[in-house]
């Protein structure tokens, strides 16, 4: 019988924390061929590939390679076996140059010196095997994202990487870096290597990929050959949800408009669009939601809206109330009845040794209410901290405990207290239920539409498709840095379709889109 | 202003410098060293203090300056090894390892000095010997450079070769790149089977290696003896100096001579009517203004940087 280049059988990788992160994941490598493996932000890609290049040790489950049984334990072991990788981030020394790169750890001697001509030599030698242009002399920091890619690939190839596993590889490219990366891959293919590509970009798949492995939630969910596969049955294996939810939604008519983005665009340094000419409104009493695959702008367009966007180029505006906010401190933007539940709460939400009621408090603390003459009010704070982590039903030994020990669902409650307690005129929550219980998931939806109710404004960016179909008034689906569909009312999307437009299969005229900034 | 000027373009001056410069200088190299491997080092002063006090005892009762030598840098290079061991085994912080360091070299050399001694102050009672000062051939005829360069300490002549050393260590070798990489982006050492740990234990060995050279040369040079706290904050210069030098070689010996001449200054100018006090306070001056230039020369350049791509 003829062996797999690479198989893995039954991973499954349980984190300390208890995340399941793969389950029962099969996998399997033929010699010579790209092979994707395609899946939502939390599929397990990232997990399985960590787990292929030795940075994890799977809970459970096997490795071979060539049908013989490897252990894993560093990425030592997995470049000794012919492995390399080109991470999403790059692992590069920015003050070396090129071929200071590619020799770190194999460095070339000349008696005790480092041979750094033998190390310029090597560079050239490989960047012409394989046609992939680089200049050896120059400084990595001086360089473009392409070319610090190429680098990295020549990196692996340089140790002899016969499997060359790609994360994410387009991520951070221009179109025009793309086209020239698949040529790249296509040459390398043809001389005998085998690819991993790891994306969730469906016709960067379908283009230069021969079998996808899809991934979702941890599993996978089959291997296809590429060319009998459409981008539609991809993408309904890709996203899907699994227990829907359902709650009641009072029926208030909206009110005036909060938030109005109009033409918002953003360009990174290098000048590749981040945003787009994002316009839509959000009114007082409505959730107006937003989604799309990770990465897609929504980044950007939240720090547009809190205050985060002051060292990149932008245009447009976004007004809160007739007030424009594009260029207003956190502080300001704050005062105009702005709230903000960041996606990160350990490094953005709370400040992990501060008690329960500072981290309470922080927003407010320069309020007259919280003070007396100079100091702080103590007994006011402790009245608030008590009411609010009873409201929130904040598992806790009391407000003075530190928030860092509290389990992330508490925690997350905390941030949500803080949040909705201020009666903001417009929230901008950004995955407020990631990482939480069902329970306190639940618990965050409640007082987000009781938020509603009292006539707040609500941007909603999720990924769960759950929860953004169930609470959002409206949706919007963002691709690219662009706003590619408006959908009125979102619940009885599927989640079909609403793939289709995530993973950009399909979009909608500009007409429709429009209507984000009227709701009519 | 003009007696000021006699007492800096003198030879005897000019000799002063180097002279004292010297304990600065190596303690900045293994400054140097450690920092570029990512760990800041700031058991200097400690580490000194413990190889003054080993050559001291050790070339009393061996009767030997060169065993002396020996045993100052093995005991120096030791004292950094525990610090690497509890920094990078057990996580330590570097930082309070290193105020450890210096609290223990403190307290504990006054102890063993009176245990050996019975004086709490210094070793006079120790018959220590010195390393001895080098006449070079040819060089100390030439007037006026003759008695500046000429019969120096032989740890003054080596602490400019180790600057040599140490360039060429960092920029020249596979250890040096591999230091410098994992100083910068350790993920990216790591991802190529560099051992982070291993690099950072070299580091910091390297580092208390050259930090007991200078203290050496405190006891067995600079003078003859051991008096207690005798490194008077040369470890804490040295680390400022390579942080200056903005953590280049050249740059952390430049700065160590900057530090070295008002040092010396302050030691010349003595004979003036000018307060120590205030001399003492020029190297520190000199730091402000030089951080400062340099603060605003790379906020410029980085303004440009960010502005030049936008604005197209």
């Amino acid at each position: 019988m003829e062996h797999a280049l690479l198989e893995m059988r039954g991973i499954t990788k349980v984190y300390p924390n208890g995340v399941v992160a793969n389950h029962d994941v099969h996998f399997s490598l033929r010699e010579g061929e790209i092979h994707a493996i395609a899946g939502e932000n939390g599929a397990g890609k990232s997990t399985l590939m960590k787990i292929m290049f030795g940075m994890e040790e799977p809970s459970e489950g096997d490795i071979s390679i060539r049908g013989e049984k490897v252990k894993l334990q560093s990425p030592q072991d997995a470049i000794d076996r012919g492995i390399g990788m080109v991470h999403q981030h790059f692992m590069l020394v920015p003050s070396f140059t090129v071929a200071e790169n590619m020799v770190l750890g194999m460095e070339p001697r000349k008696g005790v010196g480092f041979n750094y001509n033998e190390a310029v030599r090597l560079t050239e030698e490989t960047a012409r095997k394989y046609n992939l242009a680089v200049n050896p002399k120059a400084k990595v920091e001086d360089l473009t994202v392409g070319m610090k890619q190429k680098v990295e690939i020549l990196k692996a190839l340089v140790r002899g990487a016969k499997i060359l596993i790609l994360d994410e590889p387009t991520a951070v490219l221009t179109p025009q870096e793309t086209e020239e990366l698949f040529v790249e891959l296509q040459h390398l293919k043809e001389q005998g290597h085998t690819i991993v590509f790891i994306s969730h970009k469906l016709k960067e798949v379908k283009a230069i990929c021969d079998r996808i492995t899809i991934m979702r939630g941890g599993r996978s969910e089959g291997v296809f050959q590429t060319k009998d596969v459409t981008e539609q049955e991809i993408s309904r294996l890709m996203v899907g949800r699994d227990v829907v939810l359902k709650y009641d939604k009072d029926n208030v008519p909206f009110g005036k408009p909060v938030l109005s983005v109009d033409k918002l665009s953003v360009h990174d340094s290098q000048g590749k669009a981040l945003l787009e000419e994002v316009s839509f409104a959000v009114r007082e009493g409505q959730i107006v939601g937003i989604a799309g695959v990770e990465g897609n702008g929504q980044n950007q367009l939240v720090e547009a809206l809190t205050g985060g966007l002051h060292a990149v180029s932008s245009s447009g505006s976004v007004k809160v109330n007739a007030t424009d906010i594009l260029a207003a401190d956190i502080l300001r933007i704050r005062s105009l009845g702005v709230s903000y539940i960041p996606e990160d709460r350990m490094r953005q939400g709370a400040a992990g040794d501060a008690s329960i009621s500072d981290n309470l408090i922080s927003t407010r603390y320069r309020s007259k209410d919280m003070n007396k003459g100079p100091l702080l009010n103590g007994k006011r704070i402790a009245a608030l901290a008590a009411s609010l982590v009873e409201e929130f039903k904040v598992r806790c030994s009391g407000p003075q405990q530190p928030i860092g020990m509290l389990s992330g669902g508490n925690m997350q409650k905390v941030v949500v207290a803080r949040e909705c307690s201020t009666s903001p005129q417009l929230l901008i929550a950004e995955q407020p239920t990631r990482g939480v219980d069902i329970g306190a998931a639940q618990f965050i939806h409640q007082k987000l539409l009781e938020l509603r109710s009292a006539g707040s404004g609500i941007v909603l960016l999720s990924a769960d498709l759950n929860e953004i179909l169930e609470l959002s008034d409206s949706l919007l689906v963002m691709y690219e840095g662009e706003i590619v569909a408006y959908f009125e009312n979102p619940s009885k999307v599927s989640e079909e379709e609403l793939g289709l437009y995530m993973l950009g299969i399909n979009r909608q005229d500009k007409q429709q889109i429009g209507r984000a900034v009227n709701h009519v | 202003m003009n007696s000021l000027l006699n007492v800096i373009f003198t030879t005897d001056f000019a000799f002063s410098l180097l002279r004292v410069t010297t304990p600065i200088l190596f303690a900045a190299l293994g400054a140097l060293i450690s920092n570029r491997a990512g760990i800041i080092n700031i058991g200097m002063e400690g580490i000194m203090l413990v190889s003054a006090l080993a050559g001291v005892i050790v070339s009393a009762y061996t009767q030997s300056a060169w065993v002396g030598l020996l045993g100052a840098v093995l005991s120096g290079t030791l004292i950094a090894g525990i610090l690497a061991f509890f920094t990078l085994k057990f996580k330590t912080h570097i930082i309070l390892g290193g105020v450890a360091i210096n609290m223990f070299a403190s307290g504990g050399t006054v102890f063993i000095l009176y245990l050996l001694s019975g004086d709490k102050g210094s070793s006079t009672s120790l018959a220590s010997k010195v390393l001895p000062s080098v006449q070079i051939p040819l060089i100390k005829d030439i007037p006026v450079l003759g008695p500046i360069l000429s019969g120096h300490h032989i740890l003054t002549y080596v602490s400019i070769l180790a600057v040599l050393a140490v360039y060429y260590l960092l920029n020249r070798t596979p250890l040096g790149l591999r230091i410098r990489s994992v100083g910068e982006n350790p993920h990216a050492a790591q991802s190529v089977g560099v051992s982070v740990v291993k690099i950072q234990y070299t580091a910091l060995l390297l580092s208390g290696f050259f930090a007991s050279l200078g203290g050496a040369y405190m006891s067995m040079g600079y003078l003859s003896l051991f008096t207690r706290d005798m490194i008077a904050g040369r470890g804490w210069i040295a680390i400022a100096a390579e942080s200056m030098g903005r953590s280049t070689t050249i740059g952390t010996a430049l700065t160590s001579l900057l530090f070295g001449a008002a040092d010396a200054l302050s030691n010349a100018l003595q004979v003036l009517k000018i307060p120590a006090e205030l001399i003492a306070t020029l190297p520190y001056v000199a730091t402000v203004i030089g951080l400062l230039i340099y603060a605003v020369s790379e906020t410029r350049k980085k303004n440009k940087k960010v502005k030049s791509p936008v604005a197209k």
